[in-house]
């Protein structure tokens, strides 16, 4: 029997799965999809309460968030591309420009 | 309108001059003495309303300028008997005198920024008298002062002018801090600054005695500033460094009335006020007048002696304010107006003529300078107050004031400056324009545009004290609204007969002493060399001022004061600050690494955080 206390564990793994990948990759390719990774895990649990508070405002949240991510992601890798042409290379840790 | 035009006229030449037609010199010139004029011609018909009604009602509008919570500043004027009298004074001795300037300054540098600052004098002159409040009168005295400033300061190349500017300014400074704590005194006793309102509080005997004194007293501070009163007289002798016409026109006939007129605008209060608070008024202005006679015995400077005529002059004045004789104050002031503009043009005239100051280098002037010559004596027997003349009206009046008030020492004081008033005078006279030939050079007359205010002048100061001429009904005194216990004023013979007596022993010992050689002059300061030093050094008050006051202030106090700014407020307060706000920024610069990664660590464990705070307090 699912109860909401199992979408919540899913929900919290991923989340935790994708704050630890924005922290500690190198790669930027791979945080940006960490990111997208803590934003699905907070669709999930959206949904999930939706569908155990009977109510349909959550679900609605789900798609409305997952059209924002659509945008998002297709700027997000636009300006990485860009970057990359730039500076030839995808490491965050060698784009570190903005200090004192 | 029209009365809002009397300050936009002025205002606006001013402007027009300095910024569009400076170059123009001649054009600048005729403008100003156009504003003047035409303020001159809108002030005639009111004065036509008052002699027609003595007892006019006053003309009064105003508009709001400033509301905020609790306070409501409203601008206006006010148009009665006394403005009037104040308005023709300045708009019509000022016109005489815009157009004397037209001759005396020929050639002058900065000719047009002259006439613009004398544009800017009537505006703000202008202003004073018409102020329905104290808020407005205290903006425009200031103007006045700073009219003053840039006139004294005309020739600025010249460090003694550029000082007496200073000094006149900051001398003014301190009289206009009693002035404004007058007017905070009146405010917070009345709860207005109109002049009607405060009236009718104080009338209605809603403030209490003491309050009144004390503003009185205060708002008396601000016209010893302004009418060079014992013992901020010292910057009114320094102030002829500016101009002749200026010395005319501000520093004798209007401006320095301006304490006069405040003092006659609020004599209410001082009809209400405990008795003293007009005593001490009037001891101030006698004491003004015989000292400033006494100064004026030992000067050689003809400008010098005739400013310390004026500061007498208006001790007179003060004086008869402070009994409560605001009618004969002002009847003087008007009268003086004339005999003292005339007198000092006449100056101006022969200065211009002989380019020296000292009548010890004039002499036998008059057949070379009849028309200056003429109207100088008779401007000096107004002014010593000879039968007819406008000043044997006026001065009478005052001389009755003080004799009727009973206090015999201002009245011993006034007697005795009419003495002393005839001995400098007649000096004057007879060392510049008599006796021995001591001149340089060749001087002759002046050009029309000078001699023929001269001679408008010299008719007003021979015929104006008719105006209060005894048998007149109604006369100057009527026309003037008076709070005094003086009813309409009676023609004493006593007063009138002693002080025509005294005025012709100073004008026999003045002609004794000076005519000719002046030989007995100059055995008399041979023989009391301690009392003519004392004498020519004006009673040591500048080197009193200089040698006190400036050391203790400037070195002592001011050593302190900048030894606390350089130590405290700099070099703890701002430099502290700025020291430490930088070793703390150097400090925290190190976070900012530029790393993303290190940021978002940040804002997760922040999260955390709070995260955690809020389990722990709120669940």
């Amino acid at each position: 029997m699912l109860t909401l206390t199992h979408f919540l564990i899913l929900s919290c793994i991923l989340f935790s799965i994708g704050v630890a990948g924005v922290m500690i990759r190198r790669n930027i390719i791979i945080v940006l999809m960490s990111l997208e990774l803590i934003f699905n895990a907070a669709n999930i649990s959206l949904a999930a309460f939706a569908y155990y508070l009977e109510s349909i405002t959550g679900t609605v949240f789900v798609v409305f968030n997952i059209t924002v991510a659509a945008a998002e992601v297709a700027v997000g890798l636009a300006i990485l591309v860009a970057v990359y042409r730039r500076r030839k290379t995808v490491l965050v840790d060698q784009l570190d420009e903005m200090r004192y | 309108m029209d009365v809002w035009a009397l300050l936009i006229i002025p205002i606006v030449t001013s402007v027009v001059i300095v910024f569009i037609t400076r170059k123009w010199k001649n054009l600048s010139s005729y403008l100003s003495i156009a504003a003047v004029i035409a303020c001159f011609f809108i002030v005639l018909p009111y004065l036509i309303e008052a002699l027609g009604n003595p007892h006019m009602h006053g003309h009064e509008q105003a508009f709001t300028w400033l509301k905020v919570s609790g306070l409501h500043i409203k601008m206006g004027t006010f148009i009665d008997s006394l403005t009037v009298v104040m308005l023709c004074i300045v708009t019509f001795v000022g016109s005489l005198i815009h157009i004397y300037a037209r001759g005396y300054m020929e050639g002058e540098e900065g000719y047009s920024r002259f006439f613009a600052c004398l544009s800017f004098f009537i505006f703000a002159m202008l202003g004073i008298v018409l102020a329905n409040n104290l808020i407005m009168i205290f903006i425009f005295w200031e103007l006045v002062g700073l009219a003053s400033y840039l006139l004294i300061g005309y020739y600025y190349q010249k460090p003694s002018a550029a000082d007496a500017a200073k000094k006149a300014f900051l001398v003014n400074r301190i009289g206009d801090f009693g002035l404004i704590l007058g007017i905070f005194v009146i405010y917070y006793a009345t709860g207005s600054f109109n002049f009607g309102e405060i009236e009718h509080q104080v009338m209605a005997g809603h403030v209490e005695p003491w309050t009144m004194g004390l503003a009185a007293l205060l708002l008396f501070c601000g016209a010893v500033g302004k009418s060079a009163q014992f013992p901020l007289h010292v910057w009114l002798p320094d102030a002829m460094e500016g101009p002749t016409p200026v010395s005319a026109l501000i520093h004798a006939a209007t401006m320095v009335a301006a304490g006069v007129y405040l003092l006659a605008r609020i004599s209410f209060l001082f009809y209400m006020a405990p008795p003293e608070a007009g005593i001490v008024v009037a001891y101030v202005g006698g004491l003004t007048a015989l000292m400033a006679a006494l100064m004026a015995l030992a000067q050689s400077d003809i400008k010098k002696i005739i400013a310390y005529s004026t500061l007498s002059s208006l001790g007179y004045m003060v004086m008869s304010v402070g009994l409560g004789g605001t009618g004969p104050g002002m009847f003087y002031l008007m009268t003086h107006a004339f005999f003292k503009a005339l007198l000092f043009l006449g100056a101006g005239s022969v200065i211009h003529a002989c380019h020296t100051n000292s009548i010890w280098e004039m002499g036998k002037l008059y057949p070379k300078m009849k028309a200056t010559g003429v109207t100088f004596i008779l401007g000096s027997l107004a002014m010593m107050g000879v039968f007819p003349f406008a000043g044997f009206w006026s001065k009478d009046e005052i001389l009755s004031t003080a004799f009727d008030s009973g206090h015999w020492l201002l009245y011993g004081a006034g007697t005795l400056t009419a003495f002393i008033t005839g001995i400098f005078i007649t000096k004057i006279v007879l060392l510049a324009f008599f006796g021995k030939k001591r001149y340089h050079g060749n001087p002759h007359e002046s050009p029309p545009s000078m001699t023929i205010p001269l001679v408008v002048l010299s008719v007003f100061a021979v015929f104006a004290g008719l105006a209060g001429f005894p048998g007149l009904e109604p006369n100057f005194g009527s026309f003037i609204p008076s709070h005094g216990h003086h009813g309409p004023h009676h023609f004493n013979f006593l007063v009138a007969g002693i002080s025509t007596l005294v005025v012709f022993a100073g004008i026999l010992i003045g002609w004794k002493l000076y005519t000719g050689e002046a030989e007995p002059a100059h055995r008399l300061k041979a023989q009391y060399p301690c009392l003519y030093k004392v004498l020519e050094n004006k009673f040591y008050f500048d080197h009193f001022y200089d040698g006190v006051l400036v050391a203790v202030i400037y070195n002592g106090i001011g050593k302190i004061l900048n030894f606390i700014e350089v130590n405290i407020f700099i070099n703890f307060l701002i430099n502290g600050f700025a020291y430490n706000v930088r070793v703390v920024g150097r400090a925290l610069r190190g976070t900012i690494t530029g790393q993303l990664q290190h940021y978002a660590l940040f804002m997760v464990s922040g999260v955390v955080v709070l995260v955690l705070i809020f389990l722990q307090y709120f669940v």
